[in-house]
């Protein structure tokens, strides 16, 4: 178990992983996360799961170099074992058919979003999906987005592909062309924030997903409460999606920093 | 297994006992002091979270100690005792000189002796209905202190005895969660004859004994070898597999597995809900204890971080607040303090953990109570707006209630802030089973004594149940279940009765 079949780098800084995990790939459905850990002295991560083979046994995580921990699991080779790997965690996405979605995901949010227009698109739904990146070299997982989407918007910051612009342009573009039955944002904490802001002005239900920290993943810490409507929830076993119009970003965004310094040392002695 | 009061009597009127019993005339029995645990100095102590405080009894302070037992006729002890240890039986072993039969005693029902006589409260249970409490008024012996002497005994000498395991029946058992609870449940199980597998969601074995108590109080050694003694019983353990998430229920009884017992513990912090609680620097003591004790982020090398900082206030009065202010200590917060809403009288944490704080240099502040934390501009906590409380009359858990002095609140800065203010139970396995009764308060709801939950194949026992308690409670949970468990399944599996 945990053996890595399958690596490709999608960027310097991003690679997809395909992971002997049979147990997780029967059981994970769109929007259930995993945690890892790498090394005896490895730190427990969250990360989502873009994609399953059940018959394969394997599943496949999109990791972005951040920190030590994330730079350790990139550096695995096909043939590693992932030292720990548990899952799949968190409440599924809740799939209907609703009518018209339209989907936005942005940097490596791509991957979690993935499942979840396959999800819709299985449903019986139109799905509009919303694609953003920094660049052309920073986007992931196109063709998989496109087979399972009627349409799919490209948006780049330098607009050195699809369209340059951000991502809530493309969704207002959209909004104001065709009704609108429900929307999810998967991405940086800053994008979700603007994507709630525009669906809230037309009233379109919204759901996020969230990246907060965590340490064991089952419910345990605390360390990913996030306020929504003005409670505490627990991004680990109340989430990791929430209604995105009642979620409060500016904590959700500071609270992601809380490690900031501690991570840099970590970071700096590791690359010493 | 068996232990009837004739049991108990006719344990007592053995050869040796009888021996012993003449050997030393009671008045010089209770003449000898109760022994003084020897501890590592403050000072050394504080600058490893690894380094354990008590030293634990040489052989010769454990046989005077033990003789100070009077072996009672009637060893009201053990009635405090929530797995029915034979103390004056281990006791008089020790006495003898027979250490490793002591330990073993100690075995017949405890699946952690050398856990327990570490962190049992004592002072509440089996030394509290000591004959030397109750009659004399005068301090009890040390069943701790010996229980830990002879489980240190018997580890240290390599010769750990293995008990007696009865023929395997080849029913498959599971247990959800490797705590104290699942454990002390799979000692016995497995004692009689099931076979059993341990699932635990974690990457490590121990539950709360691993990611809670740290290791100044119970080093992971010590754990291990009770983990690695389960093993060598035929107990199997399964890490990183979350029952209702990795695998339902139903999955497992597909593969076999004719019962379960749940001893997913009590794993959602609790909050006070007061304005600011969400800044950054603001953690659970589940956080910071697991950070630290499970994720060894107390050493350079390791890759999980932890918050330090000049001054680290706890909030709460028990032992996780105790054990989260001394490993700030520890990380080296120039001050730390506990504030606790009601006086030290209350406190439910262990005499022996407040007397080892003070001892360090933890500042006490109670009868406070956070009712506001102050952020700086970065959103990083920086002080805490206390109230000053005063006591009133007792409440339903027969303290005396704080309740706040109008118009008395004051600042205190801090750099982190650990919450400690108790537990609920972990939602994974109460949400993930159909036909569950789970009470309002999200414990599962079981019937007295028996630990059978609505489902009649799923016991259930210790936090999970109880909503926050004692290793000890936990364990004994796990041994009514699994003596409950094996009349429900003899009777369906194997169509034999069995006496309880």
């Amino acid at each position: 178990m945990n053996k890595i079949v399958e690596k490709e780098n999608f960027s310097e800084k991003v690679v997809k992983l395909v992971v002997e995990a049979p147990l997780i790939a029967k059981a994970r459905k769109p929007g259930n996360f995993v945690i890892v850990r790498v090394g005896e002295k490895g730190e427990r991560m969250p990360l989502t799961i873009a994609g399953a083979d059940i018959k394969k046994g394997t599943i496949t995580i999109i990791v972005q170099k951040m920190g030590v921990s994330s730079t350790k699991l990139c550096d695995l080779a096909v043939g590693d074992y992932i030292t720990d790997l548990v899952g799949p965690l968190g409440k599924p996405t809740e799939i209907h058919n609703v009518g018209t979605v339209l989907c936005c995901g942005g940097g490596v949010g791509v991957a979690p979003l993935l499942p979840i227009v396959e999800g819709y698109k299985k449903a019986g739904n139109k799905v509009i999906t919303v694609l953003a990146a920094r660049n052309k070299e920073l986007l992931i997982l196109e063709d998989e987005i496109r087979k399972n989407s009627d349409e799919v918007i490209i948006m780049t910051d330098d607009g050195s592909y699809g369209r340059k612009g951000l991502v809530t342009e493309g969704m207002e573009e959209i909004i104001q062309r065709e009704k609108i039955d429900e929307c999810i944002t998967i991405g940086p904490a800053i994008m979700m924030k603007f994507c709630a802001l525009l669906t809230k002005k037309y009233e379109i239900p919204t759901m996020a997903s969230l990246n907060s920290i965590m340490v064991d993943g089952t419910g345990m810490c605390g360390a990913c409460r996030v306020t929504v409507g003005g409670k505490t929830k627990f991004t680990c076993v109340d989430g990791p999606e929430f209604d995105a119009h009642k979620i409060d970003f500016d904590e959700m965004m500071s609270r992601l920093g809380g490690y900031k310094t501690e991570e840099k040392d970590k970071l700096d002695h590791f690359q010493e | 297994m068996e232990r009837s009061e004739e049991y108990i009597k006719n344990e007592r009127k053995k050869e040796w006992r009888v021996e012993l019993q003449k050997k030393t005339k009671a008045k010089d029995r209770m003449s000898i002091e109760r022994v003084h645990m020897t501890e590592r100095a403050p000072e050394d102590r504080i600058k490893s979270q690894r380094i354990e405080v008590n030293k634990g009894l040489t052989a010769e302070e454990a046989m005077v100690e033990a003789t100070r037992c009077m072996d009672c006729v009637n060893p009201t002890c053990m009635e405090g005792c929530p797995v029915s240890i034979n103390i004056p039986k281990f006791i008089k072993n020790i006495e003898r000189g027979d250490f490793l039969q002591a330990a073993s005693v100690l075995k017949e029902t405890s699946a952690l002796p050398a856990v327990c006589g570490r962190v049992c409260p004592q002072e509440i249970q089996c030394e509290q209905r000591c004959f030397y409490v109750e009659k004399l008024h005068q301090p009890a012996v040390a069943i701790g202190y010996l229980e830990r002497f002879a489980a240190d005994f018997e580890r240290e000498s390599g010769k750990i005895s293995v008990p007696q395991l009865a023929e395997s029946n080849g029913i498959k058992i599971a247990v959800i969660g490797s705590g104290p609870s699942g454990l002390s449940f799979a000692g016995d199980m497995v004692k009689l004859g099931y076979d059993v597998t341990v699932f635990e969601a974690l990457h490590e074995i121990g539950g709360v004994l691993k990611y809670g108590i740290p290791e100044f109080r119970l080093p992971n050694a010590v754990v291990d070898v009770e983990i690695n003694n389960l093993r060598r019983m035929g107990v199997k353990f399964i890490t990183n597999f979350i029952v209702g998430q990795t695998e339902s229920l139903d999955d497992l009884k597909k593969e076999g597995f004719k019962a379960f017992y749940v001893g997913s513990g009590a794993g959602l912090p609790r909050f006070m809900n007061i304005p600011g609680e969400n800044s950054n620097g603001i953690l659970s003591s589940n956080e910071y204890l697991t950070r630290v004790n499970l994720m060894g982020a107390d050493a350079e090398d390791s890759d999980t971080p932890v918050l330090r900082g000049k001054n680290i206030v706890v909030v709460g009065g028990g032992n996780t607040a105790m054990d989260s202010v001394r490993t700030a200590k520890r990380l080296g917060a120039e001050k730390a303090m506990i504030v606790y809403r009601r006086s030290e009288e209350e406190m439910p944490a262990r005499i022996e953990e407040v007397h080892h704080a003070k001892q360090e240099g933890i500042e006490f502040s109670t009868l406070t109570n956070p009712i506001e934390y102050i952020a700086d501009e970065n959103g990083r906590v920086k002080q805490v707006r206390v109230q000053k409380m005063k006591l009133g009359e007792p409440d339903a858990s027969g303290r005396r209630r704080p309740i706040p002095i109008e118009g008395f609140e004051y600042i205190i800065d801090a750099t982190v802030v650990v919450v400690a203010v108790g537990v609920s139970p972990n939602p994974l396995i109460p949400n993930s089973v159909e036909g569950l009764d789970v009470s309002r308060w999200g414990t599962i709801e079981v019937v007295k004594d028996k630990m059978q939950s609505s489902i009649p194949e799923v016991f259930a026992g210790g936090d999970i149940v109880r909503g926050g308690a004692t290793v000890i409670l936990a364990m004994g949970d796990g041994r009514k279940a699994a003596a409950n468990m094996n009349i429900y399944l003899k009777e369906k599996y194997l169509s034999q009765k069995v006496e309880n």
